[in-house]
């Protein structure tokens, strides 16, 4: 398999649409900006927040990224399974964990969705299979294959989705569970958000071969590049690789070319980067794009646009004062969750 | 089980002002000799306390940990008042090789290559001395040896370790608590270590001295009100003693020669083995013979005033040992360096006029102590011996003595004890 | 009569037979039958998919382990030897150990890893390590060590009932030892320690591949009239503390008998544990008899002096019972 670049050419050409097509085409649409700006507003919101105190630790954020999560989870249904990293909690909005839920986990409040035991890095979700979350670079990925190896000797058609950035591509268990992945064949569909940096080391200093999506291919794995700041683009990438996986034709990858807007965390003050790459970048901001695309397309007028802000608005709004009007989990109870405990309930489920 | 729930040796965790004489009412702490955090001993010097009588060296009785330091330098408090606070630390032992005062867990045990094995019992070994030269009032016990020891009243400077490093273990204990008098042998071999000493300190000035001429004022006349006493006395012959006391002071170094004053003391001393009636107490209207026989030594101080610290367990020194204790005490108590239990422990008093003084001395009873021996000048007299005349070295022997406790009887009878064991000098 | 190797890889088939959700993967458990020949004739009996031979990739099968788990499998992740269990760190102690409680408790890992332990063979400095206390010290985690032909066989399903992660140390010097196993054998207490010499004088605190060790020095201080207590740990984390406590207030003496490098050992978590717990009681300090602390050199007269042997054993108990 070689690889190949996804572009709009294989997504629907709304131009030619009947316009039932179109109108539904026009939802979906819509529906893919609302998510964008949701991830978009949290995000810019949870940097505030931070800067208020309110948030603790470690923050980073998908400002610019957004397209990606938001694409790739359109290919998923509720039975497959998500393994994400640190820089999560877009993923973790668009695959349907509550605004409130992120956000209490943010502030540390015991009705977040880790139980405010895990924070920003270690966002989970058992409900939407959201397998975290986590903060060592390239750790999912084992993991990952874990899931889709349970799924596979269990004969139960379903995806793992595993993001990562172009970070862990360099981490040994990268190279172990590609390769495992492949010899295997295994049902996970591989995510690189490759955003061109690992923390502060650009990926020309990090890697002698640059091209991600190549080393997939090295170990036989199906794989394409998609440009990751277009929505359609990664959904229509994401849905072919999602079907191959899921009809089980084994493993497959895609490098999506993507940006940050904003440093690596807060903590970070870009030394790394020259301003006008970013700038450059920002042009190329998904939600901008799309939005003047659906404007062009006549999807979108300024009045939805405007009520799309006020709806996002509120939802970010909402699950802030559900954090703060959260509680802090009993100092007594600190040593739960280190082993599992009795169930009370024999019908609960396990 | 909480660690603190058993106890393991002597533990209080108040300190007290202690009382240091008959009639102390308070007293000044000048001077902390430890601080909060500080590992203590049952016996260490912690403090430094001045009342009328000078300034003193005060013992603590428990062991532990100082908490805090509830009173501060220059405070001056009643008797009885909370000096400090200890806290349980158990009971650490010494290193197997530690300086004097250094008190640390002992060292990790064998791997595979073991130490030697632990020092055999054969000999008694003092228990004051170690292996590893630790210093003499830290007794190595396992925690268990010290539980079983304080339930059974034994005192572990009494026992023979055969534990790891000599440790003393529960079966030691209880070897030792069946068997009481091996352990008066043992101690007779080891003769106790004196505690460290502190430096000198300045004479008391003259203000204290009137404090102290009340002080003596108050004791004499407490004594005079409530003890009645009777009193007697007899001359005695030192030719033998004398004599014998040249020859032994011939053969020692002039640092090391023994006075007549030791021979005196060693007499009452081991008179009172015999004649017990007359050391110890009256008090509680009743009569409390002591088991220790602690020797006060009435010793006039410079500047004016007596004072009377004890020397302990004086019938069981040596002559030797009890001239170096007199010497170190008359010492200390000039500069000014005595330890509060020699203040409180003398269960006699002797008072030795010594060269200057007159022929004999009837003295005030030191209350609450049942008798006061007095000895005189020992001046050349005429002496007749078995129908011969001569001319002796001779002293006057008075006692004073509580009537509560004992009579004219009895009280002659320990003065011709004093006079016979002087006539046998190397008995003592 | 069975071998202790026999009896895990009885564990294991009768695992395997009893639910379908078990399965073995590690190097070489296959087409080899395993590097120490327990998993011998188990790829016949259950085929490819249940017995899955990995690349030389500790992290990834680990973590895939890891994933099988949470996903509904009672995977049993076979690690050849502690010594590669450091490549796979990363995922026991930042995924494994943790996943639960990052997650709030909704992500338990019912993930059995099994892996040799131990020296005594010349398989030199990178083969030869004993670091069951590193796991042990993670909480998260529960360790064990089976030193008996009856705990080989009975330990791994309880493991696998368990809804945590379980590590199993195999002391490699164990797997050939023989021994009666009750045809009824099944699964066995993994909380528990157990008394498997009964004494008065001394305790003698161990687990795993020195046991045997310990039971000699115990034979040959019992014909001196020492009465040595031999208390088998079998569960490192957590520990018997009621046992050791228990033993140690009936003996007042304790030794600990462990094959890990002294320092920062087991064996100072033990003694840690007896001075709290049984202080007063003690008649002499806790004695360890630990590895030297050097790298296990090849050579065989040095490897057996950098071992925990019965000479050194009785040594220790001597010098702490003082006869």
């Amino acid at each position: 398999m070689t690889t190949t670049t996804a572009t709009t050419e294989n997504a629907t050409d709304t131009a030619e649409q009947p316009s039932e097509a179109r109108a539904a085409g026009g939802d979906h649409q819509l529906h893919l900006l609302r998510e964008m700006l949701r991830v978009r507003r949290f995000e810019e919101r949870c940097g505030e927040l931070y800067k208020e105190e309110k948030i603790r630790g470690f923050l980073h954020l998908y400002i610019g990224e957004e397209a990606v999560a938001t694409g790739v989870l359109q290919a998923l249904g509720p039975e497959d399974a998500v393994v994400a990293t640190y820089r999560e909690h877009g993923h973790a909005l668009v695959r349907g964990v509550s605004a409130r839920a992120i956000m209490a986990e943010m502030y540390g409040k015991q009705e977040g969705c880790s139980g405010g035991r895990g924070g920003s890095m270690h966002l989970f979700d058992a409900a939407t299979r959201f397998y975290g979350g986590n903060a060592i670079v390239a750790g999912g990925l084992p993991l990952a294959i874990g899931v889709a190896l349970a799924d596979k000797l269990q004969h139960r058609a379903r995806v793992t989705a595993c993001f990562f950035g172009d970070g862990a591509v360099a981490e040994g268990e990268f190279h172990e569970t590609l390769n495992l992945a492949a010899l295997w064949q295994l049902p996970v569909l591989f995510c690189c958000e490759n955003n061109l940096y690992a923390m502060g080391t650009a990926i020309e200093r990090a890697q002698s071969e640059t091209h991600v999506a190549l080393k997939a291919a090295a170990y036989r794995i199906p794989s394409w590049d998609v440009d990751g700041m277009d929505v359609e683009a990664v959904e229509s990438a994401a849905h072919r690789a999602a079907a191959a996986v899921r009809a089980g034709e084994g493993p497959h990858f895609l490098e999506l070319r993507t940006y940050r807007f904003r440093a690596h965390s807060l903590f970070d003050p870009e030394l790394y980067r020259e301003k006008e790459e970013v700038e450059r970048w920002k042009q190329r901001d998904p939600i901008a794009t799309y939005t003047a695309t659906l404007r062009q397309r006549g999807v979108l007028d300024d009045a939805q646009l405007a009520a799309m802000e006020d709806e996002v608005l509120r939802e970010v709004d909402d699950a802030v004062a559900f954090a703060e009007a959260g509680a802090w989990e009993p100092v007594e109870t600190l040593t739960r969750y280190v082993y599992s405990e009795p169930k009370t309930d024999p019908g609960a489920a396990p | 089980m909480a660690p603190g729930d058993r106890r393991g040796a002597t533990f209080a965790s108040e300190f007290r002002m202690p009382s240091l004489g008959a009639d102390m009412q308070a007293g000044t702490v000048v001077n902390w000799l430890v601080k909060p955090g500080d590992h203590v001993t049952h016996g260490d010097v912690v403090a430094e306390v001045e009342t009328e009588k000078g300034v003193f060296e005060v013992e603590i009785s428990s062991d532990g940990v100082v908490d805090e330091l509830a009173v501060g330098k220059g405070a001056k408090v009643p008797v009885g008042t909370v000096l400090a606070r200890l806290r349980r630390d158990g009971v650490t032992t010494p290193p197997a090789t530690g300086g004097a005062g250094t008190i640390e867990t002992p060292v990790a045990a064998p791997t595979a290559a073991p130490p030697a094995p632990p020092a055999a019992p054969a000999a008694p070994a003092a228990p004051a001395a170690p292996a590893g030269a630790a210093p003499a009032h830290i007794v190595r016990a396992s925690p268990l040896a010290r539980k079983i020891a304080e339930a059974k009243g034994v005192d572990l400077a009494n026992v023979t370790g055969t534990g790891p490093g000599g440790a003393i273990t529960k079966a030691d204990v209880e070897r030792a608590s069946s068997a009481p008098s091996a352990q008066r042998v043992e101690t007779t071999a080891a003769p106790p270590v004196a505690p460290p000493v502190a430096p000198p300190i300045a004479a008391p000035t003259s203000e204290p001295m009137l404090a102290m001429r009340h002080a003596v004022a108050a004791a004499v006349s407490r004594s005079k009100r409530e003890i009645p006493h009777y009193y007697l006395g007899t001359d005695i012959s030192l030719g033998a003693a004398m004599g014998w006391l040249a020859a032994q002071n011939q053969a020692r170094a002039i640092a090391d020669r023994i006075l007549p004053a030791a021979l005196l003391l060693k007499s009452v001393a081991l008179a009172l083995r015999k004649y017990p009636a007359l050391n110890g107490f009256w008090t509680d209207d009743a009569h409390h013979p002591a088991e220790a026989i602690h020797v006060g030594v009435a010793i006039s101080l410079r500047a004016g005033g007596l004072i009377a610290p004890a020397i302990h367990d004086a019938d069981q020194l040596s002559l030797g040992d009890l001239m170096r204790a007199l010497s170190d005490l008359v010492r200390r108590t000039r500069a000014g360096g005595l330890r509060s239990s020699e203040m409180t422990d003398a269960t006699i008093t002797v008072s030795n006029l010594g060269d200057e003084g007159a022929a004999s001395v009837f003295g005030v009873i030191y209350p609450p102590q049942l008798a006061l021996v007095g000895f005189g000048k020992i001046n050349e007299r005429p002496w007749a011996e078995g129908g011969m005349l001569g001319v002796r070295p001779v002293v006057t022997a008075t006692l004073a003595a509580d009537h509560r406790a004992t009579d004219g009887h009895y009280g002659s009878r320990f003065l011709a004890e004093i006079d016979r064991l002087l006539q046998t000098p190397e008995s003592l | 009569m069975t071998t202790y190797r026999e009896a895990v890889r009885e564990a294991i088939r009768a695992s395997m037979i009893a639910d379908d959700r078990v399965f073995l993967m590690g190097e070489d458990v296959g087409r080899y039958g395993g590097c120490y020949a327990v998993s011998r004739g188990l790829l016949e009996e259950f085929g490819p998919e249940r017995i899955r031979d990995t690349p030389l990739s500790e992290s990834a099968f680990v973590g895939a382990g890891i994933g099988a788990a949470i996903n509904g499998m009672r995977p049993i992740v076979e690690i050849m030897t502690v010594n590669f269990s450091l490549l796979a760190l990363d995922q026991i102690v930042n995924t494994a150990a943790a996943l639960l409680h990052m997650s709030g408790g909704q992500f338990n890992v019912p993930l059995v890893i099994r892996m040799a332990t131990g020296a005594g063979r010349q398989v030199a400095a990178q083969h030869s390590h004993s670091l069951e206390g590193w796991y042990a010290h993670v909480p998260g985690l529960k360790v064990i060590a089976p030193a008996t032909i009856e705990d080989a066989r009975g330990m791994l399903p309880t493991a696998l009932a368990d809804p945590d992660p379980v590590i199993i140390f195999e002391h490699a010097a164990l797997y050939n030892v023989e021994g009666a196993l009750s045809s009824s054998a099944g699964a066995v207490s993994i909380d528990r320690a157990a008394v498997r010499r009964a004494g008065t004088d001394v305790t003698l605190i161990t687990f795993g591949g020195t046991l045997g060790r310990t039971l000699v020095a115990a034979e040959q201080l019992g014909n001196a009239g020492v009465s040595a207590e031999v208390l088998d740990l079998r569960t490192l984390r957590p520990l018997d503390t009621n046992a050791i406590l228990d033993s140690v207030r009936k003996t007042h003496r304790a030794v600990v008998v462990d094959e890990e490098w002294r320092s920062g050992s087991l064996s100072a978590e033990i003694s840690a544990r007896i001075m709290e717990g049984a202080f007063y009681e003690l008649d002499a300090p806790v004695a360890r008899v630990c590895g030297a602390e050097v790298p296990i050199p090849y050579a065989r007269h040095l490897e057996q002096a950098a071992l925990p042997q019965p000479a050194a054993i009785v040594e220790a108990v001597r010098a702490v019972v003082g006869r």
